[in-house]
């Protein structure tokens, strides 16, 4: 059984390596939407894979939350990637499995998985 | 929705917004008098007479986004459906509590689903809250703090750290495991 001992035993490794999140402003923000919309789509699946995704890669510089509707339901589950300096791009009707290559090619490699964004997809 | 577990996620979002500090969440099942009740309850700004009256409309919405609020209205439904029912009390200032009671043996009955996966959701994308979630089988329960886990980590370590999330995933589905009675 877990036991606060051992959750214990995880602060007392994790101090000293940790680095400050706050003040990043180079971050990435990766925003899925969580609005009664979105789940019934099917977003929690999705938040999940690239909550575990970013853990598993060690993402440091990706900041992934949750956001409200933004209005277009019918393209739930909807993820944003907010890069500094670069245009917002939006993925729609995102599954787990697309969810792991937008981590891979988008947030690793800086490549932006172009056929799941909604320019692709909203004809 | 496909889980109640999702209604879940749906109503402590309306939590968030409502800038509540701290969000307790308890899921209670009576085998014997064939019921299940789920309760959110928040500290957050909470609402007027007159909107706790018409939170159940469906063309009834705080946001600008849309005129259609669809998240408390179909959590109504689907307790009604198996001859529950939703209730609200809020307080302006307080916060609000919504109370949602099921039958799990009506036909209609949506399963509770992976209710631990969107507790640690919730918990490791709203690191700026408190989060408290009681689960109840008969006379079995465990409870999870964030305040009682934030006590043990200290200000350096954040709830939304790998080894912190992977330790309260296994403990919320030992605890699952535990008070269902399955082996572990």
């Amino acid at each position: 059984m877990k036991s606060l001992a051992e959750l214990q035993a995880i602060r007392d490794k994790a101090r000293g390596k940790v680095t400050l999140r706050e003040g990043q402003d180079d971050a990435i923000r990766v925003l899925v939407g969580m609005a009664t919309c979105g789940i019934a789509a099917g977003a929690r699946p999705v938040l999940t894979t690239i909550v575990d995704e970013v853990a598993k890669r060690g993402l440091q510089n990706v900041m992934v939350t949750q956001t409200g509707c933004i209005g277009i339901c019918q393209f739930e589950p909807v993820v944003e990637v907010v890069e500094p300096g670069k245009e917002k791009i939006t993925y729609v009707k995102m599954t787990p499995e697309k969810a792991v290559r937008m981590v891979n090619d988008h947030l690793v490699n800086g490549n932006v998985v172009t056929e799941f964004t909604i320019g692709a997809n909203s004809k | 929705m496909r889980e109640l577990s999702l209604n879940v996620m749906d109503i402590a979002q309306n939590s968030i917004s409502a800038g509540a500090t701290c969000i307790e969440v308890e899921v209670c099942e009576d085998t014997a008098q064939d019921r299940l009740t789920i309760q959110i309850v928040d500290n957050g700004r909470g609402m007027s007479a007159d909107q706790v009256a018409h939170v159940t409309d469906p063309f009834f919405t705080t946001r600008t986004t849309r005129k259609v609020g669809l998240g408390i209205p179909l959590f109504k439904m689907e307790a009604e459906m198996t001859g529950g029912e939703l209730r609200i009390v809020s307080e302006p200032g307080k916060g609000t509590a919504v109370t949602a009671e099921f039958v799990p043996s009506h036909v209609d009955f949506i399963p509770l689903g992976d209710i631990n996966a969107t507790v640690l959701l919730l918990i490791t994308c709203n690191t700026d809250r408190d989060f408290v979630f009681h689960r109840r089988i008969d006379d079995r329960e465990f409870t999870l703090d964030t305040r009682e886990l934030r006590g043990i980590l200290g200000e350096e370590v954040e709830l939304n750290m790998p080894d912190v999330v992977a330790w309260m995933r296994d403990f919320l589905n030992e605890q699952t495991q535990s008070i269902k009675g399955e082996k572990i």
